[in-house]
């Protein structure tokens, strides 16, 4: 399991960029589409969601730098083991 | 250390504490339930799916703030105290719920009405970011460890239980006023939100009663408080691992399964199936009412199995059954799937009225009104608005609205002229010898038609056993969640520690449900396909809640930790 664990710490830090990415061709494609009537209004939309999604990929990237790290292999069993 | 608190303190640290939490998802969801007429009264009235989509964003903007608000007033919370803090989250709450009810609409003050609602809103997030946490955190710290899950429960009935507030006001003022009256700018909509001052007021006489942590008060006279919980919480690895476990394993997922259970099912059944506004929120309310006990039951079984299946497995169970549920949801309120025939003595077709635009006078709504009712007790209403460019304005009609009727036939689209008779301006009846003959410059190609679907009782019921479905799916992931969440940060930073992953996850995640959906269904839009796929906004809580389940089900410890007060 603690292996499983660390190998997909890597998948985690794979799919950090790569949600990223998705979610910012999307945005180029759907601005790009957009008419003039509605071009702000897709705009501020995407800006939002590309504004609140990349620093969550880069806290899951973390995240699997720390499985793949094995700081997962044991979890603290009291509030001592934080510190 | 262990805490010897009677029965009777331990049930008046709940009921105080639970009152003002309930309160804060009051004001927080009365703006979501009422969001569609919001996005009529401080948007443009021509802006349509982008007004509301709009709307949508500033609600969800509520939600991004969460965060923010977790970590100021966590860090508060973790330096002066529980108490105080969260005394405070309730004034922000209740001032700024109160004051989105006195701004002006769109009509009276433009583009600053949409942006006071903007920046209200956004304290409304902040406030709230504050709130769950230190509720949490008070209880947990009361509570004897055997039984954390359980009595943490209670505060986690408080977020539905918030929701049924909103939807039970809504139902009754807009009941009581009309669809008119509740619609109209300053209308009934906006008392939910006078409304809040009061309770906010009960509330905070309550908690002014109430006395600080035990286990804060023991830290604060041992000189052991955080003086800067931010950077213990963040900036130490070995407690920053466990806030992204936190979230990634646990609280995004409960998030989506949340919104979706409890807001999604709300707008989808409204906006796509079409449900009648009243019985669409009644049987939400039904649905809430059979399943707010079980956050009490599954609290207790986590003190008892531990908490993480239990969360796992409401996790998958929604993963597994969205797409069913809501193609229900679809089929059931279909009216090509209707067998029942129609109701011939209770079928009705309205007169026609007219009405001049308020700022174009010469352009006029026609309004028609077709009931098809069906002997199983449904009623299918569709109301069909034609506008119509006149050549001139018509003397005295600016007052309200006219009778429309055909002085040549039968379908106006087929003629130049129309006879309008004219409404006096005081009165309601119409005098027939007053009319006016109009010549059409135009018409609109495609009529505007809104649909309004009441249920019969069996399918009525079949919504309400499926939205408790999902809302039992809320009570698996969010009943323990409290307690799993205090156990994993020790008390000097358990406030700022679990409000982050907690706020993200929720409101982030969660908060963007209804937002993301609809804008999915948008893009599944084609000129072949105008409706799009209804469906497709489940891919969001289905995809996120699928990520959540894996590496919780991985990652996470099923053990109940005894030892919380270090």
């Amino acid at each position: 399991m603690n292996t499983i664990k660390k190998i997909l710490g890597l998948v985690w830090m794979f799919l950090a960029p790569a949600i990223i990415w998705f979610l910012a061709s999307q945005a180029f494609q759907k601005i790009g589409a957009a008419t003039t009537l509605t071009k702000s209004n897709v705009t501020l939309q995407w800006v939002i969601i590309l504004t609140i999604f990349t620093p969550i990929c880069i806290g899951f990237f973390i995240f699997g730098y720390y499985a793949f790290k094995g700081e997962y292999v044991h979890l603290p069993s009291s509030s001592k083991d934080l510190e | 250390m262990s805490l010897d608190i009677k029965p009777c303190k331990i049930s008046l640290v709940i009921g105080a504490s639970s009152v003002g939490t309930l309160i804060e998802w009051y004001d927080f969801y009365i703006f979501g339930m009422l969001a569609t007429i919001i996005s009529k009264q401080f948007f443009p009235s021509d802006a349509g799916t982008s007004a509301l989509l709009s709307t949508l964003a500033i609600f969800a903007a509520g939600f991004i703030v969460r965060p923010f608000g977790a970590l100021v007033f966590g860090r508060l919370g973790d330096i002066i105290g529980r108490k105080y803090t969260f005394l405070l989250t309730l004034v922000l709450m209740g001032g700024s719920t109160f004051a989105i009810g006195l701004v002006p609409g769109f009509a009276t003050i433009g583009w600053a009405a949409p942006i006071l609602v903007l920046i209200l809103r956004l304290v409304q997030g902040l406030a709230l970011g504050g709130e769950y946490g230190g509720a949490a955190t008070y209880v947990a710290e009361h509570a004897p460890a055997n039984r954390r899950g359980f009595w943490t429960s209670w505060i986690q009935t408080t977020a539905t239980l918030g929701l049924f507030l909103a939807l039970g006001v809504i139902i009754l003022i807009r009941s009581n006023q009309g669809v008119e009256a509740f619609s109209a700018e300053w209308g009934g909509w906006r008392y939910p939100f006078w409304m809040s001052i009061v309770l906010v007021g009960v509330s905070i006489v309550i908690r002014m009663k109430m006395s600080e942590s035990p286990m804060f008060t023991k830290l604060k006279s041992e000189g052991k408080t955080s003086t800067n919980p931010l950077k213990e919480s963040f900036g130490h690895k070995a407690n920053f691992k466990m806030v992204l476990l936190a979230l990634f394993g646990a609280v995004m997922g409960q998030g989506v399964i949340w919104y979706t259970g409890q807001f999604y099912a709300q707008s989808f059944i409204e906006t796509v199936c079409k449900v009648e506004f009243v019985q669409s929120r009644n049987l939400m309310l039904w649905a809430i009412l059979f399943a707010t006990p079980f956050f009490v039951v599954f609290g207790y079984l986590s003190d008892r199995i531990g908490r993480k299946w239990i969360m796992m497995f409401g996790m998958l169970a929604g993963i597994l059954t969205y797409r069913p549920i809501y193609q229900y949801f679809l089929d059931a309120t279909n009216v090509k799937n209707r067998i029942e025939k129609i109701d011939l003595a209770r079928t009705v077709v309205s007169e026609k009225t007219a009405s001049v635009d308020s700022k174009i006078d010469t352009k006029l709504y026609v309004v028609q009104k077709f009931d098809t009712a069906y002997t199983d007790g449904a009623v299918f209403s569709y109301t069909k608005t034609d506008t119509i460019n006149i050549a001139a304005s018509i003397q005295d009609a600016s007052a309200g609205s006219i009778q429309y009727t055909q002085a040549n036939g039968v379908d106006a689209t087929k003629f130049d002229t129309i006879q309008v008779k004219l409404k006096p301006i005081t009165g309601i009846v119409f005098d027939a010898t007053k009319t006016a003959e109009v010549t059409i410059a135009s018409i609109s190609l495609k009529p505007n038609v809104l649909v309004e679907k009441t249920l019969d009782k069996a399918t009525y019921w079949n919504l309400i056993w499926l939205v408790f479905v999902q809302i039992l799916y809320v009570t698996m992931v969010y009943g323990p969640i409290a307690a799993f969440l205090v156990e994993l940060f020790p008390t000097k930073i358990r406030y700022t520690s679990m409000s982050l992953p907690y706020h993200i996850g929720n409101g982030v995640f969660g908060g963007l449900v209804p937002f993301l959906g609809t804008l999915i269904v948008e893009f599944t839009k084609t000129t072949d396909n105008p409706a799009g796929d209804p469906l497709a906004g489940l891919w969001y809580p289905i995809g996120v809640a699928s990520i959540c389940l894996f590496i919780g089900v991985i990652y996470l410890t099923n053990k109940v930790d005894k030892e919380v007060m270090d």
